[in-house]
C-alpha cells in the first residue's frame, strides 16, 4: 500500500513544483491528476532520451573545448563569492547552534571537532549544491529556454552545430567538475568563520581549533561527501538543460523553465543526498 | 473542381525545367500532438530557382521550411536535398546535408551573447577548415555585402530588426550555401525596409545562383523575388506556378490572396 501511495504524492508534489497548485483546483480533479500522471512519466521518458543523447554527445569528439572553458568560468569561477559567503554563513550557525547544545551537555571541549564534522561531512556539499543550484539551474534554465523560443537552439542545429553538445554537454560537464571545487571553498569558509565565532566567545588559536577539529578526521570522512557534490552537479546540469531546451511558450515559458529548473534541481538533490549519505555509510564506515 | 484545375496546373510548372530537382517534397504530413499542421504538401524546386511558399500566418510555412532543414521530423512523406532522402538520416549526415543549406529566420535568432560579427563567424568557426586571419577576412566581406560592416561589432539588442535580418542572412550565407531557406524575411519591418530586404536578396540570387524557397504572406516582397510561388491553405498547396499562372485563377482564396480583399 505504501509505495503507491508514495508515488502519488511524489507525483502530486512534483507536478505543484513545476505547474503550481492551479491544477488541483480545476475541474474534474481526478482527470487533473491522471493528467499529471500521463505528463509525470512523459518527462521522465523525455529526459531518459535526452540523457541518452547528452551522454553520446559528450562522450563522441569533437569536444568543445573553448565552450567549455567559458562555462567552466561562468558556472564555477562566478558562483565562487556566493558559495564563500554561504560556507561562512553556515560556519557561524553551525558553531554557535552547536555550542549551545554542547554546553548544556557539558562536552564544549568537542565543539571544534563537531562542527568541522558537521560541515564538511555534510553541511558544505549540500548548501553548496543548493545555493548553485539556486543560482546555475536558474541561469541555465533561462538562458537555454530564452535561446530556444527565439529560435536560436534552431538557429545553431540549423548551422549544423550539434546543440547537445555546444549547449547541453559543456554546461553539464562543467557543473559536474566545478560542484565538488565549490564544495571545498564552502567548506573552508565555513571552518574559517566557525573558528572566528568560537574564538569570539572562547579565545583559541586557529592551529588548536584545527587540531582539536581534525583530529580524529580520516580521508574517508572528507572524500566521498566533498565528491557527493559531483553528482549534484550532475543532477543540477541536466535537469537545467533539459528544462531549458524544452522550453515552449514565449516569456512565460522561460519563466516555467528557470523555476522549475530551481525547484526540481534542489529538491532531486535532497531525494540524492539521502541516497547518496546512505551509500558513504554502507561503503566507507 | 478547383483542385482538379489546380493539380493539373502543378504538374506542368513544377521544377524549372533544369534537370533534377534540387529540392524535392512529396507528400509531407506534419502534425503537433493533435494539430494538423501540413496536410501532403508536394513541392519542387529546381537548380538556381526561387519558389515562395505564400499562405496566410498559421498555415505551416515556418514548419515545412524547418522541415526542409531537418529541425522537425515529418510525421510521414519524403524530402530529397540534391537528391538525398533527409528524413531519415542520422544526425551527422544531416549535419552534412544542412552546411549546404542556409536559413534566416523570422527574427533573425541572432545568438544575443555574440557580436554580429561573431553571429556571421559562429559557422565558420565550427566548418570552415580556413585559417583565422582568412574566417575574419570572409565575415567582412559578408558583412559588407548586406551593408552592416559598421555594424560588426554590436549586439544583436543594439541594433535594428532590419539590420538583425540582414546580420541573420549574412550568418546564413557564410558556409556558401547551395540553399537558402528564408522564413519571412519581411516581416516585422517597415516598407521601406521590406523592400531593402527583397532587393538584397534578389542581388545575391543574381549573385549567386543560390536555390532559394521563401516562406511568406508579402504577396509584393514574393514577386520581388521569386521564379514561382505556391499557395498554400489549410496545411495544402492549393495551387502553385508564376505569378500569372495565379493571377489566372478563378480560385476566389487565390484571388483574395492576390488582392488583398474579396472582390
Amino acid at each position: 500500500m505504501a509505495p503507491p501511495v508514495i508515488l502519488c504524492s511524489v507525483v502530486v508534489l512534483a507536478h505543484i513544483a513545476t505547474e503550481g497548485p492551479r491544477f488541483l483546483f480545476q475541474k474534474p480533479p481526478l482527470q487533473s491528476i491522471l493528467k499529471s500522471f500521463v505528463s509525470f512519466f512523459e518527462w521522465f521518458g523525455n529526459l531518459g532520451m535526452f540523457c541518452g543523447r547528452l551522454l553520446w554527445a559528450t562522450i563522441t569528439p569533437p569536444y568543445e573545448g573553448k565552450e567549455f572553458l567559458h562555462q567552466f568560468d561562468e558556472l564555477g569561477a562566478k558562483s565562487l563569492p556566493l558559495v564563500a559567503l554561504a560556507g561562512a554563513a553556515t560556519g557561524v550557525v553551525i558553531t554557535l547552534s552547536t555550542r549551545d547544545s554542547l554546553v548544556r551537555f557539558g562536552a564544549k571541549s568537542f565543539l571544534p571537532a563537531v562542527a568541522i564534522f558537521s560541515i564538511i561531512k555534510e553541511s558544505g556539499p549540500v548548501i553548496t549544491g543548493l545555493v548553485v543550484s539556486g543560482r546555475v539551474a536558474a541561469g541555465i534554465g533561462a538562458e537555454l529556454g530564452a535561446m530556444k523560443v527565439t529560435e536560436q537552439i534552431d538557429a545553431m542545429e540549423a548551422s549544423a552545430v550539434n546543440t547537445y553538445k555546444y549547449l547541453a554537454a559543456t554546461r553539464v560537464v562543467a557543473c559536474i567538475l566545478m560542484l565538488p571545487l565549490l564544495a571545498l571553498v564552502t567548506d573552508f569558509c565555513g571552518v574559517l568563520t566557525g573558528w572566528m565565532t568560537h574564538t569570539l566567545v572562547d579565545p583559541i588559536s586557529l592551529r588548536l581549533f584545527l587540531d582539536h577539529g581534525f583530529k580524529g578526521m580520516a580521508f574517508k570522512d572528507f572524500l566521498p561527501p566533498t565528491l557527493k557534490t559531483a553528482v549534484f552537479g550532475l543532477i543540477i546540469g541536466v535537469v537545467a538543460c533539459f528544462q531549458g531546451m524544452r522550453t515552449s511558450g514565449g516569456t512565460e515559458g522561460v519563466e516555467r523553465a528557470a523555476t522549475s529548473s530551481v525547484v526540481l534541481a534542489s529538491l532531486l538533490i535532497i531525494l540524492a543526498d539521502v541516497l547518496l549519505v546512505r551509500l558513504i555509510l554502507t561503503f566507507f564506515s | 473542381m478547383n483542385l482538379d484545375v489546380n493539380v493539373e496546373q502543378t504538374q506542368v510548372t513544377s521544377g524549372n525545367g533544369k534537370g533534377a530537382p534540387q529540392v524535392k517534397v512529396s507528400g509531407l504530413h506534419k502534425s503537433f500532438r493533435d494539430q494538423i499542421v501540413l496536410k501532403g504538401i508536394d513541392l519542387e524546386v529546381g537548380h538556381g530557382e526561387t519558389l515562395s511558399v505564400l499562405g496566410r500566418s498559421g498555415t505551416g510555412k515556418s514548419v515545412l521550411l524547418k522541415l526542409i532543414i531537418g529541425l522537425h521530423k515529418p510525421d510521414s512523406g519524403s524530402i530529397r536535398v540534391e537528391g538525398e532522402e533527409i528524413t531519415k538520416l542520422p544526425v551527422k549526415a544531416l549535419n552534412e546535408v544542412r552546411k549546404k543549406m542556409g536559413f534566416l529566420f523570422q527574427q533573425a535568432a541572432l545568438y544575443d551573447s555574440l557580436t554580429v560579427a561573431e553571429n556571421v563567424a559562429f559557422p565558420l568557426q565550427r566548418h570552415s577548415p580556413k585559417s583565422e586571419e582568412h574566417r575574419k577576412r570572409h565575415v567582412k566581406e559578408l558583412l559588407a555585402q548586406v551593408g552592416m560592416e559598421n555594424e560588426a561589432h554590436k549586439l544583436p539588442s543594439e541594433i535594428s530588426g532590419g539590420m538583425q535580418k540582414r546580420a541573420g542572412l549574412a550568418r546564413a550565407l557564410a558556409l556558401e550555401p547551395d540553399i537558402l531557406l528564408f522564413d519571412e524575411p519581411t516581416s516585422g519591418l517597415d516598407t521601406i525596409t521590406a523592400e531593402e530586404i527583397c532587393k538584397l536578396i534578389l542581388h545575391l540570387q543574381q549573385e549567386r545562383r543560390i536555390t532559394s524557397i521563401v516562406g511568406t504572406y508579402d504577396m509584393k516582397g514574393a514577386q520581388t523575388v521569386s521564379d514561382r510561388l505556391a499557395l498554400m491553405r489549410d496545411g495544402q498547396v492549393l495551387i502553385q506556378g508564376t505569378f500569372d499562372d495565379l493571377r489566372k485563377s478563378q480560385d476566389p482564396f487565390v484571388k483574395q490572396f492576390l488582392n488583398g480583399s474579396e472582390e
